[in-house]
C-alpha cells in the first residue's frame, strides 16, 4: 500500500503544483521517488511529529495541501492535539497518511501496534477517515482524498499487501463497496483486513452460508444505508478489523444498527481485544493470538449461524 | 492609518481601556496577560505589519498569529480599533452568542489569522507559513507572539529547530517576557534561563527590548530580519497587568476578573479620554 500511496501522489502532485508532502524521519526507500521529482515541495522535518502537524496547519492555510506520512501513531496519536485544532478545529486541507496500520509492525511491539487510531480520529469534527483494503482501493482513496476539501486521515497497510478487487471498483468516500452479494449473512470489513474477509467469505460460501461482503473503506462517514440495507436483507452482520474492540469500524456499525434497526439482527464485532498484547509475534501470529486469522474467524461465524439456523 | 508618532500614548491606553471593560463584563480570566502585549501589538498593527483590515485575506499580507491565544482580548480590541471589525463586537467578548470567544478563534471576525488557546503551536503554524512563503518566493512576513511560560512546552523547541534550520528569516518570534506563569514566577516554576542564549543555539538572531518602549519596539521590529538566513526572536521584557498599578506583576490577576470598584479605577488610570 506505501507503493500504491506514492506511486499515485506523485501523479497527482505531476498535475497539482500545491501538493506538498511531509514525513517525521519515515518512509525511507519509499518517498524518495516524490522527494527526488518535487523537491521544492518535500519536507522531512525530523522526528518531531507535533511540529509537523503545525507546519502542515501553516501550509493548508497558506493554500497548499499537504500529505504528512508517518507510522500509525506517530502521526495521530503522538500529535492528536494539533491533529484536533491545528487540522480540525480550523477545517484544514491536511491529509494525514498513517503507514502500518493495525498490526502490520507485529514484532516491533505495543509502541508501533495503531490500535486506538480509527477510535480518536473518528471522534473529531470534520475529519474523513479512510482505510483502504487492499493497493487498488489505496489509490482511489488518495485521489479521492486529494479532491476532498477538508481534513483526511487515510489508514494504509504496510507492503506486499494482497490486491482484493480484480478490477478498479467504483470508489467514493462514504460509500462501501459491495464485492459479494449473498443474502444469508453480511461481513463488513475495513483496512487491511479485507483479503481476509474475502478468504472467509470464499469459504462460508463454499458452506452454503450465502455470505454479502461489504468493503467498508470509509468509517467516517460511515455508509448508513448500505449497513441497514444489509440488516434488512441479511439476519446476521459481522465487522471486521484490525483496530481495538472499542471504537472503530464495528462501533459504528453498531451505533448504525442500534439506533435505525428496524428488525433483530444478530451482530458481532471481530477485532483486537481491549487490551495490549503481552505475546511478541508477527501480524500473522498476532492476529491468530486475537482470534483473526482466516480459519478462526470462518469457524466463529460458522458456528454462530449454524447455531442460530 | 494614523501616524503612530504622536498616537503611541493615546493607541495602548485605548486598547487598554477595551481589554478592562470586556473583561469586566465577562468576568474572565487572562486579563494581565492580555495587559502584557498591549504595546507590542500596537507597534505591530498600526506600524509593522503589512495589512488592508479593507482586504484581510490579501494574498501577499504579513501574517501574525497570536500563540499565547489567552491574551486575546488584547488582539481582538487591537484588530477593532485597527479597522478590521466593528467596535460594538468587543462587547459580545466571552458574551453567551457573542462572537468573540476566549482565545483566539479564526473566522469569529476578520484579521485573526489562526486559532490558539492551547500553547506550543503557533510558532509551528508560523513555520509552516513561513516556508510556504520561501519556497514560492513570496515576500509576505510572519510574526509569532508567544508567551514566557509557553516556552516551558517542547513543541516550541520543535519549531525553533526547524525554522533555525530551513534559514527562516521571514519568521519571527516575539516572547512576552512577564516571567510570570499560571502558578508564580518562571524562575520557580520551569527556569526558562538563559532564554536567549536558548534561541541563539536554535539558530535564531535574538535581541532583548523593554516590550512597553514603543521606540525601541518599533526599531526593533523594523529591522528584522536581524540576519539573513536567521529567523529573528524579541525577548520582550514586559510587565504582567501592565498599565492598571494594582494589577501589574500579580499573578492573582491572570486569573481574576475586576469588580466595579476595581473597574473604575482601571478606567481613571488609563485615562477617560474617549
Amino acid at each position: 500500500m506505501r507503493i500504491a500511496f506514492i506511486k499515485t501522489l506523485c501523479e497527482l502532485a505531476e498535475r497539482n503544483d500545491q501538493i506538498w508532502l511531509l514525513t517525521g524521519d519515515l518512509g525511507y526507500s519509499v518517498l524518495e521517488q516524490f522527494a527526488n521529482r518535487f523537491p521544492d515541495r518535500y519536507l522531512n522535518v525530523g522526528v518531531a511529529e507535533a511540529n509537523m502537524i503545525g507546519i502542515a496547519a501553516g501550509l493548508a492555510l497558506s493554500g497548499r495541501v499537504p500529505f504528512v506520512y508517518s507510522i500509525v501513531p506517530f502521526v495521530t496519536m503522538r500529535c492528536f492535539e494539533q491533529v484536533r485544532l491545528d487540522v480540525c478545529y480550523q477545517n484544514l486541507n491536511v491529509k494525514l497518511i498513517g503507514v502500518g496500520g493495525g498490526l502490520c509492525y507485529g514484532t516491533a511491539g505495543a509502541s508501533h501496534h495503531s490500535l486506538e487510531d480509527v477510535a480518536i480520529t473518528r471522534a473529531l469534527p470534520n475529519m474523513t477517515v479512510v482505510c483502504p483494503g487492499d493497493p487498488i482501493e489505496t489509490q482511489a482513496a488518495i485521489r479521492a482524498s486529494a479532491s476532498r476539501t477538508g481534513p483526511v486521515y487515510v489508514r494504509l497497510g504496510r507492503s506486499r499487501e494482497p490486491v482484493v478487487h480484480p478490477s478498479p471498483p467504483e470508489f467514493r468516500i462514504g460509500t462501501g463497496i459491495t464485492i459479494y452479494g449473498g443474502n444469508d449473512i453480511t461481513i463488513i470489513a475495513t483496512g487491511n483486513l479485507l483479503a481476509s474477509a474475502k478468504s472467509v467469505a470464499d469459504e462460508l460460501n463454499v458452506r452454503s452460508i450465502a455470505t454479502r461482503l461489504i468493503s467498508m473503506h470509509t468509517v467516517k462517514p460511515i455508509d448508513k444505508d448500505l449497513i441497514l440495507k444489509a440488516a434488512q436483507e441479511t439476519r446476521a452482520v459481522f465487522t471486521i478489523e484490525e483496530h481495538s474492540v472499542i471504537g472503530g469500524l464495528g462501533s459504528a456499525v453498531a451505533e448504525v444498527l442500534a439506533e435505525n434497526g428496524t428488525r433483530k439482527v444478530l451482530f458481532r464485532r471481530l477485532a483486537i481485544p481491549d487490551a495490549y498484547f503481552q505475546e511478541v509475534g508477527s501480524q500473522e501470529y498476532l492476529r491468530h493470538k486475537a482470534g483473526l486469522s482466516v480459519g478462526q474467524i470462518t469457524e466463529y461465524i460458522s458456528n454462530i449461524v449454524r447455531q442460530r439456523k | 492609518m494614523p501616524k503612530l508618532a504622536e498616537n503611541y500614548e493615546k493607541l495602548p491606553r485605548e486598547i487598554r481601556r477595551r481589554i478592562v471593560r470586556m473583561v469586566f463584563r465577562s468576568q474572565t480570566s487572562h486579563i494581565g496577560s492580555a495587559l502584557s502585549v498591549v504595546d507590542i501589538l500596537t507597534v505591530l498593527y498600526f506600524k509593522i505589519l503589512s495589512i488592508d483590515p479593507k482586504n484581510p485575506q490579501a494574498e501577499d499580507r504579513d501574517r501574525f498569529i497570536l500563540s499565547k491565544g489567552h491574551s486575546c482580548a488584547a488582539l481582538y480590541a487591537t484588530l477593532a480599533l485597527r479597522g478590521f471589525f466593528s467596535e460594538e463586537i468587543l462587547e459580545s467578548y466571552c458574551q453567551d452568542d457573542g462572537r468573540l470567544p476566549g482565545h483566539a478563534t479564526m473566522h469569529c471576525v476578520p484579521g485573526v489569522e489562526v486559532s490558539t488557546g492551547s500553547l506550543g503551536h503557533g510558532l509551528a503554524i508560523g513555520s509552516g507559513m513561513a516556508i510556504a512563503a520561501k519556497r514560492a518566493n513570496q515576500k509576505y512576513r510572519v510574526f509569532a507572539l508567544l508567551s514566557d511560560g509557553e516556552c516551558d512546552e517542547g513543541s516550541v523547541w520543535e519549531a525553533a529547530m526547524f525554522a533555525g534550520h530551513h534559514k527562516l528569516d521571514n519568521l519571527t518570534a516575539v516572547i512576552d517576557r512577564n516571567r510570570i506563569q499560571a502558578f508564580g514566577s518562571t524562575d520557580q516554576v520551569l527556569d526558562l534561563e538563559p532564554l536567549a542564549d536558548k534561541w541563539t543555539a536554535f539558530g535564531w538572531a535574538v535581541r532583548k527590548i523593554d516590550g512597553h518602549d514603543y521606540v525601541q519596539i518599533e526599531e526593533t521590529l523594523a529591522d528584522v530580519p536581524f540576519e539573513p538566513k536567521k529567523p529573528s526572536a524579541i525577548i520582550a521584557q514586559t510587565i504582567k497587568g501592565k498599565g492598571v498599578s494594582f494589577m501589574e506583576n500579580k499573578l492573582a490577576w491572570h486569573y481574576k476578573s475586576p469588580n466595579a470598584e476595581q473597574l473604575a479605577q482601571a478606567l481613571a488610570e488609563l485615562g477617560d479620554i474617549e
